[in-house]
């Protein structure tokens, strides 16, 4: 047993764990004994009483979304399996450690739910700036090729999985997970109306479970020690682990996997080491970009999607990025509103226009143009731009900083207007 | 970042380059992993800019008769992607992490280094035809910013010590050839 099983193989200062390494650690176990002994129904119930949410940022439960796929002898024989690796989102660098520190857990993982809801075919969307990732990727699915744990009737089980890895050119709406179908049938990678979800009508119209590389990866130590061990691996109200990341003025940024339930302090400053000796600590983003500011009087707060969703910000990604006092809270912020407006696929015009005049009012601020209605105008657009107003998440996403640093740093608005541009600069 | 080369109807008509055996093999073994032959139009795109270094408009016309496909809609996602490049780029494609953590990190400063050195702002190349600079969104190796990548490597913990010294090897191997 391990309470470590996400990152138990990893050690980034050499080669990950080759099949042969792997198989040794007892890798690939757990696919044999589910082969041998489990239904797909038998999994599907393990993952739903494991608690398991989604990594990819929105932590819906993966076993009840897996429960939306047809199954049985009227549903469509073609099904798929679809693993987000698009990881993009500012500020977030966590499925990098996974694809790069142990590949072949992923595929164990990709075995486990492409079994699970009788999908015999697997794309992996992977980022295309991620090379390392597509070179160790290729090789651990040419080698479990030979070992015969893909392909055709994998050990005498009578299922057949084939992965297909797709990289892509650089888009983050790519990650949203009907964009990313899109790109994936080779179109622009606008995303799609829901319903139909794509549990239903996803990739070429088939059944589709769109799963995030951190999900994915938790499967084998479930399906190999059980829900009960999996469930006892949280502190608080949620299930298992979390790979957490600090990034930002600190002694040691990183990235960890913590038990989830696990304080915010105990990550900043056990794990990262604290402030930069001379900074301080202002605020920091919990999840990445699309997260609320939180401020250091929530440091007590643990790592739980509940806890950290009733503080008024989301855990998201659990990469968090660290706002110091001597970093310009609207500069941070306008960097992030540059990188949303470029990134906004232009589908609906709430974002398509809305973001590129937050991006210009911000320039105006930095730059000494910025007029006193302009901060209105910005909190006029967390409402044309919030939940329910766009075609996807990626606006709202972008309204999260915003709204929470226009709340929290508000004097530090105030004086880019009154003081004719970036105090911080002079 | 994608500069959009719209091939209007009223535009002379573009004549498809001859896609070389390598591009159609390539291109070829990717239509096996897919069912649907456009599918493969992004593929087919890195394909071709990874023989040619970018992808011209006889170029993109030759990929999309092949997919069977019209060249506006393969057009579309070519210029819906950051890294397909409509334009010819240096032979040192510089991927520059603009993204927060960099930003914290002090990513504008060096930026402003490599501008000054080379004399390019984003989205241009050198003279010589050595260097492109272009801003890319977080690289996922925010724990060791500011980062950048350039041809398949990545640097990181990017000082301007760095970047000089980067440079001026690139600059030499370049001369030495
Ligand atoms: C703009 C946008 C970008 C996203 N980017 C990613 C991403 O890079 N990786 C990811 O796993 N999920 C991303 N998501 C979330 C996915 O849409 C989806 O919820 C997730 O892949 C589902 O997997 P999970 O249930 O395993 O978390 C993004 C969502 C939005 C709206
Ligand atoms: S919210 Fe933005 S990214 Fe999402 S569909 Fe609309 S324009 Fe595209
Ligand atoms: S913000 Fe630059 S690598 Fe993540």
């Amino acid at each position: 047993m391990t309470d470590l099983p996400l990152t138990k193989n990893i050690d980034m200062s050499r080669a990950p764990f080759d099949i042969g390494q792997y198989r040794q650690a007892q890798g690939y176990d757990a696919v044999l004994q589910m082969f041998k002994d489990m239904a797909p129904s038998d999994v599907l119930e393990m993952v739903k009483n494991s608690g398991l949410k989604g990594r990819g940022g929105a932590g819906f439960p993966t076993g009840l979304k897996w429960s939306f796929v047809p199954s049985g002898d009227d549903a469509p024989k073609t099904k798929y399996l679809v693993v987000n690796a698009d990881e993009m989102e500012p500020g977030t660098f966590k499925d990098r450690l996974l694809l790069e520190g142990d590949p072949h857990l992923l595929l164990e993982g990709m075995l486990i739910a492409a079994y699970t809801i009788q999908a015999n075919t697997a794309y992996i969307f992977l980022r295309g700036e991620y090379l390392r990732a597509e070179k160790l990727l290729r090789e651990a699915i040419a080698q479990a090729h030979e070992q015969g744990l893909l392909g055709k009737n994998i050990q005498g089980s009578g299922f057949d999985l084939e992965i297909i890895l797709h990289t892509s050119a650089g888009r983050y709406i790519c990650g949203e997970e009907t964009a990313l179908l899109n790109a994936l049938e080779g179109k622009r990678a606008n995303p799609r109306a829901k319903p139909p979800f794509p549990q239903v009508s996803g990739l070429w119209g088939k059944p589709t479970i769109v799963n995030n590389v951190e999900t994915l990866c938790n499967l084998p130590g479930i399906l190999r020690y059980g829900v009960d061990w999996y469930k006892a691996l949280g502190k608080g109200g949620d299930a298992g682990t979390k790979l957490c990341g600090v990034s930002g003025r600190v002694n040691n940024p990183g990235c960890w996997e913590l038990a989830l339930g696990t304080p915010i302090r105990e990550l900043l400053e056990d794990k990262a080491g604290g402030m930069c000796a001379g900074y301080k600590l202002r605020g920091f983003l919990p999840g990445g970009g699309s997260t609320d500011f939180l401020l250091p009087e929530h440091l007590d707060l643990t790592l739980d999607y509940d806890v950290i969703g009733k503080a008024g910000s989301r855990l998201a990604t659990g990469t968090m990025i660290v706002l110091d006092d001597q970093t310009c809270p609207v500069g941070m912020v306008g960097n992030l509103m540059r990188f949303f407006s470029h990134e906004s696929c232009g589908w609906c015009t709430p974002c398509r226009d809305g973001l590129p005049w937050i991006d210009e009012i911000f320039q105006r601020l930095e730059k000494g143009g910025g007029r006193a209605e302009d901060l209105q105008i910005l909190t006029d657009h967390l409402e044309y731009l919030g939940p329910g107003r766009t075609f996807c998440a990626l606006a709202p996403g972008a309204m999260a900083p915003l709204g929470s640093a226009l709340r929290h740093f508000r004097e530090d608005f105030d004086a880019h207007i009154h003081s004719g541009g970036c105090p911080w600069r002079k | 970042m994608t500069t959009s080369t719209i091939i209007a109807s009223s535009a002379p008509k573009v004549q498809a380059r001859t896609l070389s055996p390598e591009e159609t093999h390539e291109i070829d073994h990717e239509l096996t992993l897919y069912p649907d032959r456009r599918a493969v139009g992004l593929e087919a795109l890195k394909i071709v800019q990874k023989h040619q270094g970018w992808v011209s408009d006889e170029s993109l016309v030759a990929v999309a008769e092949y997919l069977g496909m019209s060249a506006h809609e393969l057009d579309g996602v070519a210029t819906f992607f950051n890294l397909i490049f409509r334009q010819p780029v240096g032979r040192n494609v510089m991927l520059f992490c603009d993204s927060v953590s960099c930003y914290i990190m002090g990513c504008e400063r060096i930026k402003d280094h490599i501008s000054a050195r080379l004399g390019i702002d984003y989205g241009e190349t050198t003279a010589d035809g050595e260097f492109t600079l272009l801003p890319v969104p977080c690289l996922g190796d925010c724990d060791r910013a500011p980062v950048m990548l350039m041809a398949g490597e990545q640097y990181r913990n990017l000082t301007k010590e760095k970047i000089d010294a980067l440079l001026t090897r690139v600059q030499q191997e370049q001369t030495n050839k």
